[in-house]
C-alpha cells in the first residue's frame, strides 16, 4: 500500500533553533532518506516553503479567489511529506516514526486511496472519447 | 418409516450442541474466517452460513468430532460459493478474479496452534492503537466478546445506532488504512499489548467504576474484561503484565457486594464489611500478584494489584499495611507518573505519617494545577483538612469536590460528608 506522512510542526522551530542542531536534524533527514530510499520503502518527499509562501485558492460559481496564507491557521503546519510503500499500517507506522520531524512535531499517516483497476479503465476511456 | 418423535429429539438434541458450541466457538471460528477471507464482513457472513449449514446437517449426520474446524472449513465453502454465485450475477473482473483467488488458496491450516494465533490477531486488531479508545472497546466488545450492539450501547449509555457506526467505521479503518491481521511482532509486543490491556482496563472500569446505568449489563462488563485476560494469559502466558491486570481486576471485583448499600451509595474501602469480599477472587488474585511481580519484567497493573492485595489482606481497615503500601505508590509512580498516582500517594501517606504530611502533598499537587478540575482530589484534600479538625476549609473543599462530580452515588456521597462536618460543628 501506498503511504503519505505529512509532517507538521511549529514552523518557528527552524527559525529559532540555533545552527548546530538544524544541521544535525537535516542529517538526520539525510540519514533517514538513505536508510529507506534504497528499500523502495520512500517513493518520494519533499521539505516545504513556510506557510508565509502559501496561497489558498477557493473557486466558487466559477469565480476564482485567492488568498494570502494557509487553508486553516493552527499551532503546527505542514511541513513536509514523505510518499512511502508499505506492507500494512504497521510498516508504515513503523518508518514514519523515524522521520525526523516525528521527534519535534507529529507525523499524520494518510493511506492512498486505492482506485480499481476497472475505474481508472474507465477514466481512461472517457478520455479517449472525450 | 422413520419414527418422527426419535427423530425429533435428534434435532433437538443437534440444535443444542449448535448452540453450545456456537457459545463456545463461534468468536474463534470468526476470528480464523477473517483471516482467511480477508475481510471482517465476509467472515462474519461466512460464519452464520456455516451455523446454519450445521443445524442442517448435525441432526443427521452427528455432531462432527472438531466442530470448530468442520464450521470453518464450513464458512469457507460458503465464502467461495457466495463469490461464485455474485461472479456469475456481476461478470466484473474483479470478482471473477476474486473468486478464482479463493478458489485457488491452499486448503486452510486449521490445528489448534493456527487457531489460537487467529484469537490473537483478532484481539490486538481489534485493539490497534491506530484505532480511537471508543472504537476499540466498541470493536473488542462485538467481535471478540459477541456482544450484541445493544448490549454494547446500553452499557456505555449510547444508542445502539451510534455503537453499530462506531463499529463500521472501525471496520472501514482497518480495511482502508491497511491495519494488518498479524500478532505484533516480539518488538512491537510490550506496547501492542499495553493497549490491549488497556482497553480490557477499561472496559472493567466501566462495568465497575460508573454506578448509573444499567446494573446488570455492567456487571456482565467486568465479567468480560476478566474472561479477556483470562484468555489473554492462556494465549500469551509469559506476559506478566497480563497477569498483574487480572489480579488487579479480581482483588477489585471481590468487594464488589460491599462497595455499594442497597440503595446503591458508596462505602468507603474502610466503611466495608469485609465479610462480604469475594474470598475465591482474592485467594486467585494474591497467587497472581505473587507470580507477576516474581517475573522478570513487570509493570504498573502488578503494582496497582499488590496495592490491592495489602488492602485485601488487611483482617480491618485499621491494620491495613500503609507504610508498605506508601513504599508501592512509590515504585508506582516510577513506572506511572501521573498525577492521579501522586494523589494517592499522598493519601497513603497521610495514612502512615498523618494527615499534615498527606495535607502538604496534596496542597502541591493542586497547586500545580494538575488536578485543579478532579474532584477526588478536592474530596481527599477536604477529608485531611476535616482529620485536621479545619472544618471551614474542609467544608469549601468538598462543596468544590462536590461542584465538579457529575456521579450521582458520588455528589451523595459528598453531601453526607458535608452535613456530617455540619453536625460536628453545632454539637461543639
Amino acid at each position: 500500500m501506498k503511504y503519505l506522512c505529512l509532517i507538521y510542526e511549529d514552523e518557528t522551530f527552524w527559525t529559532r533553533t540555533p545552527k548546530p542542531e538544524l544541521d544535525a536534524i537535516m542529517a538526520d533527514y539525510r540519514a533517514f532518506g538513505t536508510s529507506y530510499i534504497p528499500t523502495g520503502h520512500v517513493l518520494g518527499g519533499n521539505a516545504l516553503q513556510p506557510t508565509a509562501t502559501a496561497t489558498t485558492i477557493r473557486v466558487r460559481n466559477g469565480k476564482v479567489s485567492t488568498t494570502d496564507g494557509p487553508f486553516a491557521e493552527t499551532r503546527e503546519q505542514l511541513g513536509g511529506y514523505y510518499l512511502l510503500e508499505a506492507k500494512d499500517l504497521n510498516e508504515a507506522i513503523q518508518i514514519a516514526a523515524k522521520i525526523p520531524g516525528a521527534k519535534t512535531g507529529s507525523v499524520e499517516v494518510r493511506p492512498i486511496m486505492e482506485v480499481p483497476e476497472s475505474v481508472l479503465n474507465l477514466m481512461s476511456e472517457s478520455a479517449v472519447s472525450g | 418409516m422413520a419414527d418422527p418423535t426419535v427423530n425429533d429429539a435428534s434435532t433437538t438434541e443437534a440444535r443444542q450442541a449448535v448452540e453450545r458450541v456456537y457459545r463456545s466457538e463461534s468468536r474463534r471460528v470468526l476470528a480464523t474466517l477473517i483471516r482467511l477471507l480477508g475481510d471482517f464482513d465476509r467472515a462474519e457472513e461466512a460464519l452464520h452460513d456455516a451455523f446454519i449449514a450445521a443445524l442442517q446437517q448435525w441432526p443427521a449426520s452427528g455432531v462432527p468430532a472438531n466442530p470448530r474446524s468442520w464450521l470453518v472449513s464450513a464458512g469457507r465453502f460458503k465464502a467461495i460459493d457466495g463469490e461464485r454465485r455474485r461472479a456469475k450475477h456481476d461478470a466484473s473482473r474483479d470478482a471473477i478474479v476474486e473468486g478464482f483467488a479463493l478458489r485457488n488458496t491452499p486448503p486452510p491450516d486449521i490445528d489448534d496452534e493456527s487457531l489460537d494465533d487467529d484469537w490473537l490477531r483478532l484481539i490486538f486488531t481489534c485493539c490497534h492503537p491506530a484505532l480511537s479508545d471508543d472504537a476499540r472497546i466498541a470493536l473488542t466488545l462485538r467481535e471478540v466478546c459477541d456482544l450484541t450492539t445493544e448490549q454494547v450501547a446500553r452499557a456505555f449509555l449510547s444508542t445502539p445506532p451510534t455503537i453499530a457506526q462506531r463499529i463500521v467505521r472501525a471496520k472501514a479503518k482497518i480495511r482502508d488504512a491497511g491495519i494488518p491481521y498479524t500478532i505484533p511482532t516480539r518488538a512491537d509486543m510490550p506496547e501492542r499489548l499495553d493497549a490491549v490491556l488497556h482497553v480490557v482496563y477499561l472496559v472493567f472500569n466501566e462495568g465497575y467504576a460508573a454506578t448509573s446505568g444499567d446494573a446488570v449489563v455492567r456487571g456482565d462488563l467486568t465479567r468480560e474484561a476478566i474472561r479477556l485476560a483470562r484468555l489473554l494469559l492462556d494465549l500469551l502466558p509469559d506476559e506478566g503484565e497480563i497477569r498483574g491486570l487480572l489480579a488487579l481486576m479480581l482483588l477489585h471485583d471481590s468487594r464488589r457486594e460491599a462497595r455499594t448499600t442497597a440503595e446503591g451509595d458508596l462505602v468507603l474501602l474502610a466503611d466495608q464489611d469485609r465479610r462480604l469480599w469475594a474470598r475465591g477472587a482474592i485467594e486467585e488474585g494474591l497467587t497472581l500478584v505473587r507470580q507477576a511481580l516474581g517475573a522478570p519484567r513487570y509493570g504498573s497493573y502488578a503494582v496497582q494489584a499488590a496495592i490491592a492485595a495489602l488492602h485485601a489482606q488487611a483482617p480491618t481497615a485499621a491494620e491495613t499495611d500503609w507504610s508498605e503500601i506508601a513504599g508501592l505508590y512509590d515504585v508506582l509512580l516510577e513506572i506511572d507518573g501521573s498525577p492521579v498516582v501522586e494523589l494517592n500517594r499522598a493519601v497513603a501517606v497521610a495514612m502512615r505519617d498523618g494527615a499534615a504530611a498527606g495535607l502538604a502533598l496534596v496542597d502541591a499537587i493542586i497547586a500545580r494545577g494538575a488536578l485543579e478540575k478532579y474532584h477526588l482530589a478536592h474530596a481527599a484534600r477536604a477529608d485531611l483538612l476535616a482529620q485536621l479538625g479545619r472544618r471551614d476549609a474542609a467544608a469549601a473543599a468538598y462543596q468544590r469536590a462536590l461542584a465538579l462530580a457529575s456521579q450521582a452515588p458520588e455528589r451523595r456521597f459528598l453531601e453526607r460528608r458535608i452535613d456530617a462536618l455540619g453536625r460536628v460543628a453545632t454539637s461543639d
